[in-house]
């Protein structure tokens, strides 16, 4: 039973996404719920699956029972199944977050959305958890299409976001195929154990070479990296604001995971030939950084400033990569685990100003504390935690990010991480002043009849994420235990 | 269960305040306003019980810690109440409890707005104090002074006006940046040394070059610098000012900048030690900054017309006698530091109050228009006057008992130069305090506001204002008299000084 956990984890979803359109023909409560529950379940099983390699170690699954090198692995280390539980969390939320703004759409719609959604999540768990590449081009095509589709489904500039998306998008994952496809053609096999076994004597051939710079490319534009970041901004103001947590929270990191996976578990990344490109990552993601909190000290819109500040925070991120000490990856880790919790908070409390009254200009936000008390805490919770103020977790794995580079000599990093620390502080206490201190605006309340704050689907994943980056902050040793032995295996 | 809360104590007096910062939060604007002063009283009370209810403790060389959970890999979040952090607790949480109820005849006398906001980051701010009094590594202390930075800055913007947000921005500027810096600091320290738990004498041995420790030092002690009012990193203090006078009372002249020396004592005391700092050179150099921040405040203050201005100069000048004390590396200097904070705290915020009483009563807040207000308030100004001598240094007062001390440890290390400087120090005090206090009972160029006024309490300020501040000027002439008086706060500032220099 337990070896097929991982296909059942990320099938799940996709069989509600099949399901849901003719479920939607019955009712648009039992089309979504369909899609809640499904992915719930995967919620549930992967909590078990968790609890399991933890005591036993990791689990592999063959699909149809064929063995490598032909067959398509799915393999769980401890580090994947906790992305696989941060991925099923976020997609129960925002699953339930986005039903009050599809109340008033169509059935067919609301089909479209909810099967769209379900294959978003179902393609960022077969994303972590497969263990072949070309399946992962496969789920990552999977990601990405319904990805392009919840944006385009976004008011206003939503189609162009979309499409400039899928233009990049689509470079980018050709990048990556290119790359598999030379490194087939040096290794002979699609899985990554045995490509990892294999690769180490080619890794100074100029074919490797350039499948590595491939697969980078690829992956820097999927994640944002600077400067592949062009079509995030965009796409992540305009999503659809029901899907924008998870797209702004969670698309970005799955394909960092995936970075950290292929330069450390795949290729070695003490020959020097692979420490040339990650030492490049850590100078993208430096960049990152600071263009990112430059960029969003600037902005109105609040989406579009947390855009740019999401692009500054994967920053950090591949700065760990590129430190890659045990502390350096753990910050990595961390920061990804945190930084989807505080950024789709974030997201989730500004789709919630637009729910109400429609506001996404900064301008506009004044005194609106007073009557969106739960959200705005949160908004400033998270917000805390962005900057990096103890005891919220953002503050924690910067502290793991700094003694990484400190040990490793690297101090740079650790004045960058300080730097982008006083940059953020910057665009979110100016945000708290318009919040605080400006007068209230004219505003148009868009559901009179709404008792309370916000509808309970909204408020639920809202106040969950308020507390997770307090709790994930505090509780943070847990979570180092439960991945070092995973981390220790590719840093010593 | 008596013997875990026991216990437990040094957690239970951190953050219980904490917990109140959140029910008054949630419950304040629900409802009266009484029951919502009562749910700060109430945690005071108890913060202040548990944290005095370890004095015997203390006093006998126990410490008592509690290390609640790991916080981060190999580091505890911890608290330990030894000598020196029971100093600081005791006149914080004391202190808590004098200026909520001043709190209150002030905000109620102005009809002051946002009144919830305000008690509530007060609470988180007492938190934050407390838990930076008895944090038993340098990781748990960050935390909490960071807390501390992030829970004051509504309370300096209170008024939400332009003035409150170029305060709050100057304050965040100072205090994030070298809360920053302390972070980059700290993390050098860990990585060289392996552990960040304060140890009497400091931790850092020889687990770093002289060069090393000097940049260490550089980093962090920045951190308690810009929070102790130390110049050029002293401007965010009389800006904040614009805050309500008992923000400016309790925060600017007890929580926060005491904090800031209090940081300093922590990491000269207990990170890097007496001969570190001396073979490193630090301790000269902070001891300069310390004596030419004490004379060119004092200067600076009695050019100010606006009394909160000149309190707020005052204070700077009067923590850096903290920092000098510290400095000069000696036991007796030491403990004149540690005792000054008590000191220092009282006084002040008996000066502050007795403005904030002026402000309220008649109106009142340039130096300039209160002549003759003797006669409208007398009994404040007296505590005024009163306290403007404990401030100079006046023997029977609070602030002689660790001027005299810190002199001792100057003396014997034939620092005539520091010696001097604190002699000019007290001269120019009473240059810039007593004139108000002449001022008021003067006879001629009355404010014609005043000139009917006779001398009786009938125009005095609000019971609510008037009996803390009297408690407070009360309490520092009874410490002046036995500065061990109660709590045995010199007793605990020598032991604090002793244990640090290795003298058992």
């Amino acid at each position: 039973m337990s070896e097929n956990l991982p296909a059942l984890i990320v099938f799940s979803p996709f069989f509600a996404a099949l399901l849901c359109p003719f479920f939607h023909l019955v009712s648009k409560e039992l089309g979504r719920w369909t899609a809640v529950l499904f992915t719930a379940a995967s919620l549930v099983l992967s909590i078990y699956q968790l609890v399991l390699i933890v005591k036993r170690g990791e689990i592999s699954y063959w699909v149809g029972n064929w063995m490598p090198p032909y067959g398509i692995e799915f393999a769980v280390d401890s580090l994947s199944a906790v992305v696989l539980i941060l991925i099923c969390i976020m997609g129960v939320l925002t699953m339930i977050y986005g039903m009050p703004f599809l109340n008033r759409d169509s059935r067919r719609t609301n089909a479209g959305y909810y099967s769209a959604l379900a294959l978003l999540v179902s393609g960022l768990l077969g994303t972590t958890a497969t263990g072949d590449v070309f399946n992962l081009y496969v789920f990552l095509e999977i990601t990405s299409l319904s990805g392009y589709v919840l944006i385009a489904m976004g008011e206003g500039r939503g189609n162009i976001s979309a499409f400039r998306y899928l233009l990049m998008g689509t470079v980018g994952v050709s990048f990556f195929l290119l790359g598999v496809a030379f490194i087939y053609g040096e290794t002979g096999t699609l899985n990554m154990v045995d490509m990892a076994g294999l690769v180490g004597p080619i890794l100074s051939s100029g074919t490797t070479m350039l499948a590595m710079v491939f697969i980078l490319l690829g992956f820097g534009i999927k994640m944002a990296l600077f400067p592949l970041h062009g079509w995030q901004p965009e796409a992540h103001t305009n999503a659809h604001p029901g899907a924008d947590p998870i797209i702004a929270g969670l698309m970005v990191k799955i394909p960092a995971y995936v970075m950290i996976k292929f330069f450390y578990y795949v290729f070695d990344a003490n020959r020097s030939q692979v420490e040339q490109l990650i030492v490049l990552i850590g100078i993208m993601g430096s960049a990152g950084v600071v263009y990112g909190s430059l960029k969003a000290m600037q902005q109105k819109d609040v989406r579009r400033m947390l855009a740019y500040s999401s692009i500054g925070q994967i920053g950090y991120i591949a700065i760990g990569i590129a430190v890659g000490n045990f502390y350096g990856l753990i910050g990595a880790v961390l920061h990804l685990i945190n930084h989807s919790i505080m950024k789709s908070g974030l997201f989730f409390a500004s789709g919630a100003l637009k729910y109400r009254y429609g506001i996404v200009d900064l301008g506009k936000i004044g005194q609106i504390y007073r009557r969106m008390p739960k959200t705005m805490a949160v908004m400033v919770i998270s917000a805390l935690s962005m900057i990096g103020i103890p005891p919220t977790a953002g503050f924690f794995s910067k502290w793991y990010l700094a003694l990484g580079a400190a040990e490793d000599g690297a101090y740079v990093y650790i004045a960058l991480i300080v730097v982008s620390s006083l940059l953020n502080a910057v665009y979110f206490f100016r945000f708290f002043e318009f919040l605080f201190m400006e007068k209230e605006t004219e505003k148009t309340e868009r559901h009179p009849k709404q008792r309370g704050e916000l509808p309970w689907q909204m408020l639920l994943p809202l106040i969950f994420c308020g507390l997770a980056v307090l709790l994930l902050g505090v509780f943070n040793p847990v979570f180092v235990e439960v991945l070092s032995s995973v981390i220790m295996e590719v840093t010593g | 269960m008596t013997e875990t809360i026991l216990a437990l104590r040094p957690a239970i007096a951190v953050f219980i305040s904490m917990a109140a910062a959140g029910v008054i939060l949630v419950i304040g604007d629900r409802v009266t306003a009484n029951r919502r002063e009562a749910v700060t009283i109430f945690a005071a009370l108890i913060k202040a019980v548990c944290v005095f209810s370890m004095i015997p403790r203390v006093l006998t060389g126990e410490e008592p810690m509690v290390c609640l959970m790991e916080i981060a890999d190999g580091i505890c979040l911890s608290f330990r109440a030894d000598s020196a952090g029971m100093v600081f607790a005791c006149t914080a949480s004391g202190l808590w409890i004098l200026t909520s109820v001043y709190s209150m005849g002030y905000m109620r006398g102005h009809g002051e707005k946002n009144q919830t906001g305000y008690y509530a980051a007060f609470a988180m701010c007492l938190s934050a104090a407390t838990g930076i009094c008895f944090a038993s590594n340098l990781f748990t202390f960050f935390i909490f002074y960071e807390i501390l930075t992030v829970a004051t800055y509504p309370l300096v913007v209170h008024y939400r006006d332009q003035k409150g947000k170029s305060a709050g921005r100057k304050y965040l500027l100072y205090t994030l940046v070298s809360g920053q810096l302390f972070f980059a600091g700290m993390v050098f320290v860990y990585v060289s040394c392996g552990t960040l738990e304060f140890e009497p004498g400091g931790f850092i041995g020889e687990s770093m070059s002289n060069d090393q420790a000097a940049l260490a030092f550089f980093l962090l002690i920045l951190g308690g610098m810009v929070k102790a009012g130390v110049m050029p990193l002293h401007s965010w203090l009389p800006a904040a000012m614009v805050a309500p006078t008992p923000v400016s009372a309790l925060l600017h002249a007890v929580a926060v900048v005491k904090a800031g020396a209090f940081c300093v004592i922590r990491l000269v005391g207990y990170t890097f030690g007496p001969d570190l700092c001396e073979n490193c050179g630090a301790a000269d150099l902070l001891a300069c900054f310390a004596a030419v921040t004490i004379l060119l405040a004092s200067l600076i203050a009695m050019r100010k017309d606006n009394l909160k201005a000149r309190l707020a100069f005052s204070t700077v000048g009067q923590l850096s006698y903290i920092l000098l004390g510290v400095s000069i590396l000696t036991p007796e200097s030491m403990a004149g530091a540690l005792y000054h904070i008590v000191a220092h705290a009282f006084l002040k915020i008996t000066l502050f109050m007795c403005a904030g009483a002026i402000f309220v009563t008649a109106h009142k807040s340039k130096v300039s228009d209160m002549r003759g207000i003797g006669r409208k308030m007398p009994l404040t100004m007296a505590v005024f006057t009163a306290a403007s001598l404990g401030i100079s240094g006046l023997p029977f007062m609070a602030g002689f008992v660790s001027k005299m001390s810190i002199m001792e440890g100057a003396a014997e290390k034939g620092e005539i130069f520091f010696i001097l400087t604190l002699a000019a120090s007290a001269l120019l005090s009473l240059t810039y305090l007593l004139p108000v206090g002449y001022a008021a009972f003067a006879g001629k160029k009355v404010n014609p506001e005043f000139a009917s006024a006779d001398f009786s309490l009938t125009g005095e300020a609000d019971l609510t204002m008037l009996i803390p501040l009297i408690a407070t000027a009360c309490i520092s002439v009874a410490l002046g008299i036995m500065p061990d008086l109660g709590v045995h706060f010199m007793e605990l500032a020598q032991n604090a000084a002793a244990a640090v220099f290795g003298e058992v």
